[in-house]
């Protein structure tokens, strides 16, 4: 294959990756967040404490991450079809690639949270803060450094997650991969792929790094 | 300003239940420091946790500027809570936050607009001494400036009680010394009433008006720091002033005799009595309420032919107490 027969395909697999990667990384930390302060708050000695439902959803969440992803992505076919009303796509893969990840990144928010100063919480009790300032201004602002370090971890999984999504014709860089260099064994395909891949993972990881060292004041 | 009554707290553990608290009377008069004091497991920190509910009591009442607090609703309990201030031995300051951020924060918990909020940081920060590091994060402050920080934080709704958990113990003894005396300015420039619990007699001796000795879950012994080092045998007085057992002298009286105060009381005596006063031992201490001592005297001859000595002394010093 020739530089000029490569180079499209390189660009629309890079925009296909970033595409699924920018927009289930969005939809996962909403959730994670969620999910993850849900598992503190509802946990024994939380402020919320309701044990049935932290079991519950620790039960939910463990699925999620025992899952192998192919078989998620597989398995949520009927799921997908109802929230963007196919099962094939770029945008049909972010679905699974959500679900996914969202397990994974409530429990990194879950011990982020965890982290943070015991002494703290009592101390905005003691100053009249009601649950939501304490979940707000105590719990997410001080675990903001372990959030967003996490969050790089997570963006750093879909982005091998996201390799599956070729499996139901996401597209992207990892099925570039896939069907021109391991399956017609375009070799230049693969190692252009395989470049691109490190350069995202690389890029991800040193603006997570950045923000999270901005955050933290300790 | 704080009434205690009736207050009890166990914990349910692995090993049986375990009474932090079994059943405490207590009374904080305004404006007074009002220090517990007792070994780490007394219970005194769960009784000070008690006092804004951080822990809910099993029993009994406790009364903060007349408001029953264990009557209030979550929302009540809230509103009261941002008129007790409490300071903490980690300090518990917001990482994230710089200290006039943190000192911020009971105020947004208030509902302070945001431009009163920072006239009213700057006001606080300068009542501590700490105007020029408003814009650090604690992680740049000492220990000193991070609990200054924190009174600074518990001063903000201006509250008549503050609660101090161990507030100097994670301090060396110079820090400790100035954020006593600040919190004792505070105590008389703003009529704050403070109760605080500690495990440092030092804590005790420079800053408290009355006092209460905490042991496993009950108070030994309460009062008025002077009235309580009048008593022979009480427990803080003898914290207070470390005489050793007495030794035994043939034909000689031994005598422990609490002054509080100034005088010549010994030369008046032996003046007065032709006696030899030997000193054997002795403390004197500058407490919060002024100088105070306790010295061993021995007196030649016995109890019976000293016993006019003995008057005059009981007549002058606050206690007297004589070994057989």
């Amino acid at each position: 294959m020739t530089w000029s027969e490569m180079v499209p395909l390189l660009w629309e697999a890079t925009k296909e990756s970033a595409y699924m990667v920018l927009v289930a990384t969005l939809l996962t930390a909403v959730g994670g967040l969620l999910v993850g302060v849900a598992l503190v708050l509802t946990d024994r000695g939380g402020l919320l404490a309701l044990r049935p439902v932290n079991a519950l959803l620790g039960l939910i969440v463990n699925i999620g991450r025992s899952l192998p992803f192919i078989i998620l992505l597989v398995a949520i076919i009927p799921f997908t079809r109802a929230v963007v009303g196919t099962t094939i796509g770029t945008s049909a893969a972010i679905v699974p690639l959500t679900v996914g990840a969202i397990p994974f990144y409530a429990r990194i928010v879950e011990t982020a949270i965890r982290e943070v100063n015991r002494d703290v919480v009592a101390a905005a009790r003691a100053m009249g803060a009601s649950r939501r300032e304490i979940v707000v201004k105590v719990l997410l602002r001080e675990a903001r450094p372990g959030l967003v370090a996490g969050l790089t971890i997570t963006v750093v999984a879909l982005v091998g997650y996201s390799a599956m999504a070729g499996v139901v014709g996401g597209g992207g860089l990892g099925d570039l991969a896939i069907r021109y260099g391991y399956q017609r064994f375009e070799t230049e395909v693969m190692i252009a792929t395989v470049v691109l891949l490190v350069v995202f993972v690389q890029l991800a990881q040193m603006l997570g790094d950045l923000v999270a060292r901005r955050l933290s004041h300790r | 300003m704080i009434r205690i009554n009736g207050l009890r707290k166990t914990y349910r553990g692995r090993g049986g239940d375990v009474a932090a608290v079994a059943g405490v009377d207590l009374t904080v008069r305004a404006g007074e420091v009002f220090g517990v004091l007792g070994r780490s497991g007394a219970g005194k920190s769960t009784l000070l946790r008690c006092v804004n509910m951080l822990e809910r009591p099993d029993a009994g009442t406790i009364t903060v500027d007349g408001v029953d607090l264990a009557g209030l609703s979550e929302t009540g309990l809230r509103t009261a809570r941002q008129r007790i201030g409490m300071i903490h031995q980690h300090f518990a300051l917001l990482s994230s936050r710089t200290a006039a951020g943190n000192v911020s924060f009971p105020l947004e918990v208030m509902g302070m607009p945001r431009r009163q909020r920072a006239d009213r940081v700057a006001e606080l920060l300068d009542l501590v001494g700490l105007r020029d590091r408003a814009g650090a994060y604690p992680a740049q402050l000492s220990g000193g400036q991070k609990q200054r920080v924190g009174i600074a934080r518990a001063l903000a709704g201006e509250p008549k009680v503050l609660l101090s958990d161990e507030a100097t113990s994670a301090l060396d003894p110079d820090t400790t010394g100035s954020i006593l005396a600040l919190l004792r300015d505070l105590n008389q420039r703003l009529g704050l009433t403070i109760l605080l619990i500690t495990h440092e007699m030092e804590v005790v001796k420079r800053i408290c008006d009355s006092v209460a000795i905490m042991s496993d879950g009950v108070i030994t012994e309460a009062g008025p720091v002077h009235e309580l080092l009048a008593k022979p045998d009480s427990a803080l007085a003898r914290g207070i002033f470390r005489l050793g057992p007495p030794p035994v002298l043939d034909d000689a009286t031994i005598v422990d005799v609490t002054v509080v105060g100034d005088g010549s009381l010994i030369s008046a005596v032996a003046r007065a009595h032709d006696v030899d006063v030997r000193i054997l031992d002795g403390s004197v201490e500058t407490l919060a309420g002024g100088r105070a001592g306790r010295l061993r005297l021995a007196l030649p001859g016995s109890p019976a032919s000293n016993a006019a000595a003995l008057d005059q002394l009981r007549a002058s010093a606050v206690a007297v107490e004589v070994h057989p």
